[in-house]
């Protein structure tokens, strides 16, 4: 695949966010349309999230997370969207400059008119809900495990004790179970679910797994492996209740304490993040403080169903469309103006077409080296001369000027950039 | 009269119904929000079911496994069954989303169906 | 058939490296042996990475000597062994007017030590020189030769280093006991077989007491382990300027605030007396010790940002200092021992062990000259051990050129630290192989982001089974008994044989 030095629209992230935005965007008129995914295939974490429950309101059916970025993707492919997989956005800025990297296409930078962010989130960690103890193998966040147990095939442990009630962790209770590993405990730190009650009847209820609110880890046994647990229940301001302790042996330890948007990128193309969400700030369109960089999805903030994050994909896409014709229509106006023979460098660097009808553009400009005899100064396009004027001589420390008049206009008009040369008459 | 309480998965709301059950017979549902709540709590009153989602051996693909899940409903006591049946077999790459690899699994008359395309590698 | 070496190091943590690197000069066989998978599993795991100016220890000390000498040589130590080390300098930070006496008391012990380099500076230039600190703060002592490094990557480099001038390195092999021959150390036992050296050097860190007793040699030293919680911010959230202690108390130089080479900032450590010598747990009362430590120096710090906790132990000994007149008994021991031959004999190497590295092992070679050993300098000894490319810290520029020429380095397997398929096979195929998943993180920083290897483990876990051909049930995070994966998704017959 050729990677173009500019598209239209780029997409970060080909889970349902991203690839709802760039089908939208697609739709909406914009001609190239690169996403980009880190992972080797599209779909994102759908692809792992292999439980029914997806597509009700999108689709009106209860499809699978894979199926439901199945026709995802048939549809991005079937209209020509231009896609990289396994390849990391490495940098982006303001000026829609994105960096990137991949094994197979090497680091290249690309310029985009417009940009959606559909990075998605990722999990909240061990550090971030304060477990003392070791710091043995065998605690995993849910997302991770599910990774391994549906996608690469391997069970992390056969003895599971789940820290959190959040959907992924009851998905995954379920999961284990079906696979024949034992699920001993969800401990919930709140006096709440904090997923939703469906999966708590069909995840967790239905194979007898024992939920536990206002319950948490004391602590984590075993040095190098998991050994076992250490429950305690806790008060309405999370304090532990001293003789509430119980060991619950167990080899594996999952997280399922929460996500948060994962805006890494976003930082460094200076958009400006809502400390609440965790995701940028954004108009009714998605779009970020950041004029021309929109976020789609759980990039946003964290959504509990992925119908929502496709609609929202739309929204950014079809956003970004406008937004890009708009920029591609502006940028389509200027014709750039190139140094040539003996010039070192051209004011302005660029001219708007139009700008010639109001009134006369003065070129300023400096040589690279002196030519004490009458030379010609000329102003070309690529198969044009537009103006020629002479002069007695030219030097480097005298700036050099050329003006534009509105009745060169039509000739400006055909060319696709300017170009000025200074040199002897003798030469000519 | 006897008095059931479920909480609807048929959708993400999550309604709480009140079924009022005399012996095996449905007489009353209570506190749904839509048509789908009300056939659930019915059908949950009398006899359970649920989709089924797992995975199976795929031969060759880009990945070793292949998830798949029932095409419906089936009775929530012959999961088990179902998942003996899903674990046992082995398919070859390539298969496409929807692609029925168990048909009519253990005579529910449901098919086993991919959920995804999967390429050889 | 016995293996026969010149030298057998016990343990492969930063002193063990470093002595096993200085000993590669020479003629003559080394072996290191290592009872964990990998370099500096023990107290060298988890420290502050501070090399110390020097002011800290009691004057006379053989500890104070090895601080400041040891010091001085870490310039050259960078230039040859291409780690990150910044000297920075560090301060002891006061606050309020109670606290601006004991500065004073540092500056004259550091004087004495022989530090140079060392000035008192106000609060109001405190305050300028770090924008977080405490709006209290009522001056700081200012050592300019202290600075930060991260002291796994030393201890790689170090090791790395020997291994390329033929320093044998056997982890997984524990150290059981000695082969005598009378007073003459021939060998020793280990789980692994026997393996007989005319010279066995004792840098067993935490154990260093048990190895020596069983040679015989001083059997009243005991190490006392010491047990130092820290927090890990995410560099995103807040990133502090400088290297933070706070004035000292009879209980150590207390909880700390610290920038690092990664751009990390960290607190801590605290320290608790503990028996068990393997005891690295973290605990609810220390995380909350360490977290009102920290308060007193930087109090805008955000436990929210917190993205790690871990702890370490410090190998405390009881040695008594040797110069007479110091009343010390807390004092590393660094001695061939007179009842015992072929013995070279290392304890209580604690902080400043890391600065004091280079001089630990220059004092080894020093004592094994004196002691009449033939030390001849190989012709071809390499001191350089090139660095390997850092794909997060190059510009855009160098990283087209690097994977214009290999590829792999333009696969980001770790999506918080960027760390690339190239860096992490140059550290499967080093020197010193990183065969576990911690053995990459430590030496690439991989896994140490925000989501702490929620995403690489699994792609990781694949490169290592891919690269050493084995199962990914066979791969662990930190050698024996710590495995990833129990048994393939399907495969259930399996686990119910068990």
């Amino acid at each position: 695949m050729i990677i173009k030095k500019q598209y239209d629209v780029v997409v970060i992230g080909a889970g349902p966010g991203g690839l709802a935005a760039a089908i939208e965007a697609k739709k909406g008129g914009a001609d190239d349309v690169l996403v980009i995914e880190r992972d080797v295939e599209l779909g994102g974490i759908l692809l792992q999230c292999i439980h029914n429950g997806f597509g009700l309101q999108t689709f009106k059916e209860d499809l699978p997370g894979p199926e439901y970025a199945q026709r995802y993707i048939n549809e991005a492919k079937s209209l020509g969207i231009s896609f990289l997989m396994d390849t990391m956005v490495m940098d982006v800025t303001s000026q829609r400059k994105l960096y990137l990297s991949s094994r197979d296409f090497g680091y290249v930078e690309v310029d985009a008119h417009a940009i959606v962010l559909a990075m998605g989130c990722r999990e909240r960690t061990r550090a971030q809900v304060r477990l003392p103890g070791y710091r043995p193998n065998g605690v995993f966040t849910a997302g991770t495990a599910q990774r391994w147990v549906n996608v690469e095939g391997y069970m992390p442990g056969e003895k599971f004790v789940i820290l959190g009630s959040g959907d992924i962790g009851m998905i995954m209770a379920r999961r284990l179970t079906f696979e024949g590993a034992h699920v001993e405990r969800v401990l919930e730190i709140q006096s709440y679910l904090s997923g939703l009650s469906r999966n708590y009847v069909q995840c967790l209820e239905d194979w007898g797994i024992p939920l536990q609110l206002n319950h948490t880890i004391k602590k984590i046994i075993g040095k190098n492996r998991v050994e076992a647990i250490e429950s305690v229940a806790v008060d309405e301001k999370w304090n532990f209740i001293p003789g509430t302790e119980e060991i619950i042996p167990c080899d594996t330890l999952l997280l399922s304490v929460g996500l948060i948007p994962e805006n890494e990128l976003s930082k460094k193309a200076g958009v400006a993040l809502d400390p609440v969400t965790g995701g940028p700030f954004v108009d009714e369109h998605f779009q970020t403080n950041v004029p021309g960089i929109f976020a789609a999805g759980n990039v946003v903030h964290v959504y509990d169903l992925v119908d929502w994050v496709s609609l929202a994909g739309v929204e950014a896409g079809r956003s970004a469309a406008e937004f890009a014709l708009a920029e591609k229509e502006r940028s389509a106006r200027y014709i750039p103006l190139v140094p040539g023979k003996n010039v070192r460098y051209i004011v302005p660097h660029k001219l708007d077409k139009k700008a010639l009808e109001k009134g006369d553009i003065s070129l300023q400009m400096r040589v690279t080296k002196p030519i004490e005899e009458d030379v010609w100064l000329e102003v070309h396009g690529e198969k044009n001369s537009i103006v020629r004027r002479s002069e007695r001589y030219v030097r480097p420390g005298e700036m050099v000027t050329i003006v534009l008049k509105p009745r060169m206009a039509a000739e400006v008009e055909k060319a696709g950039r300017l170009t000025v040369d200074i040199y002897p008459k003798s030469e000519a | 009269m006897e008095e059931k309480n479920f909480i609807c998965t048929a959708c993400p709301m999550g309604c709480k119904l009140i079924v009022r059950m005399e012996g095996d017979e449905v007489v009353k549902i209570l506190g749904h929000r839509c048509r789908k709540g009300e056939t659930y709590g019915r059908q949950e009153a009398i006899a359970p079911q649920r989709m089924v989602a797992s995975t199976v051996r795929i031969a060759n693909g880009i990945h070793p496994l292949l998830p798949v899940y029932t095409k419906g409903s089936i009775p929530k006591r012959k999961i088990f069954e179902v998942l003996e049946k899903i674990r046992a077999i082995e398919v070859p790459a390539p298969v496409k989303a929807e692609d029925v690899i168990i048909a009519n699994v253990i005579g529910t008359g449901v098919d086993v169906i991919a959920s995804r395309d999967m390429p050889e590698k | 058939m016995q293996e026969k070496y010149d030298f057998i190091v016990i343990g492969a943590g930063v002193v063990g490296c470093m002595i096993a690197r200085w000993l590669s000069r020479y003629e003559g066989r080394v072996l290191v042996i290592e009872k964990q998978a990998d370099v500096g599993m023990g107290t060298t795991a988890a420290n502050t990475s501070i090399v110390h100016a020097g002011y800290d220890p009691v004057p006379g000390s053989l500890k104070a000597r090895m601080n400041v000498k040891g010091n001085a040589m870490w310039d050259q130590l960078k230039a040859e062994l291409n780690f990150a080390f910044v000297r920075s300098g560090d301060y002891v930070v006061a606050i309020g007017e109670e606290e601006l006496p004991a500065l004073d008391t540092l500056m004259v012990q550091g004087r004495k030590n022989g530090v140079p380099g060392m000035m008192i500076i106000n609060g109001a230039e405190m305050r300028a020189r770090e924008k977080n600190i405490n709006p209290n703060v009522s001056g700081a002592l200012w050592a300019s030769t202290g600075g930060i490094c991260d002291c796994f990557q030393v201890n790689v480099a170090a090791g790395e280093s020997a291994a390329m001038n033929g320093v044998e390195f056997r982890f997984n092999t524990a150290f059981e006991d000695f082969i005598m021959e009378g007073d003459r150390i021939i060998g020793i036992k280990t789980n692994q077989g026997d393996f007989l050296s005319r010279w066995v050097v004792n840098a067993a860190g935490l154990y260093s007491d048990v190895v020596m007793h069983k040679a015989g040699v001083r059997p009243e030293f005991k190490i006392q382990p010491r047990k130092g919680e820290y927090f890990v911010f995410d560099r995103a959230d807040i990133q502090i300027d400088n290297v933070l202690f706070p004035v000292p108390s009879d209980a150590g130089k207390g909880i700390m605030v610290t920038n690092t080479v990664h751009g990390n900032t960290i607190i801590g450590p605290n320290a608790q007396i503990i028996d068990d010598k393997e005891d690295t747990s973290t605990t609810i009362p220390g995380m909350d010790e360490i977290w009102e430590g920290s308060q007193k120096l930087i109090p805008s710090l955000d436990r929210r940002h917190v993205i790690a906790t871990f702890a370490g132990l410090r190998a405390m000994g009881n040695g008594p200092c040797k110069t007479p007149g110091v009343n010390y008994n807390k004092d590393y021991i660094i001695e061939i021992p007179e009842n015992v031959r072929g013995f070279v004999n290392l304890g209580g190497i604690e902080s400043p062990g890391l600065a004091s590295s280079p001089a630990i092992a220059e004092e080894v070679i020093d004592l094994l000259k004196d002691a009449g050993e033939d030390l001849r300098e190989k012709k071809d000894w390499e001191p350089i051990r090139p660095a390997r490319p850092r794909y997060r810290d190059m510009s855009h520029k160098d990283r087209q050129l690097l994977v214009e020429m290999d590829p792999q380095f333009g696969r980001v397997i770790c999506r918080c630290e960027n760390v690339t398929e190239g860096e992490i096979l140059a550290e499967i195929h080093a020197p010193i192989p990183a065969l576990t998943y911690d053995a990459i993180k430590r030496r690439t920083w991989l896994g140490t982001g925000r989501c702490q290897g929620g995403f690489d483990m699994p792609r990781v876990v694949a490169i290592l089974s891919r690269e050493l051909g084995v199962s990914p049930m066979e791969i662990t995070k930190r050698g024996h008994s710590s495995e990833y994966l129990v048994r393939k998704t399907k495969d259930l017959e399996i686990a119910d044989d068990n």
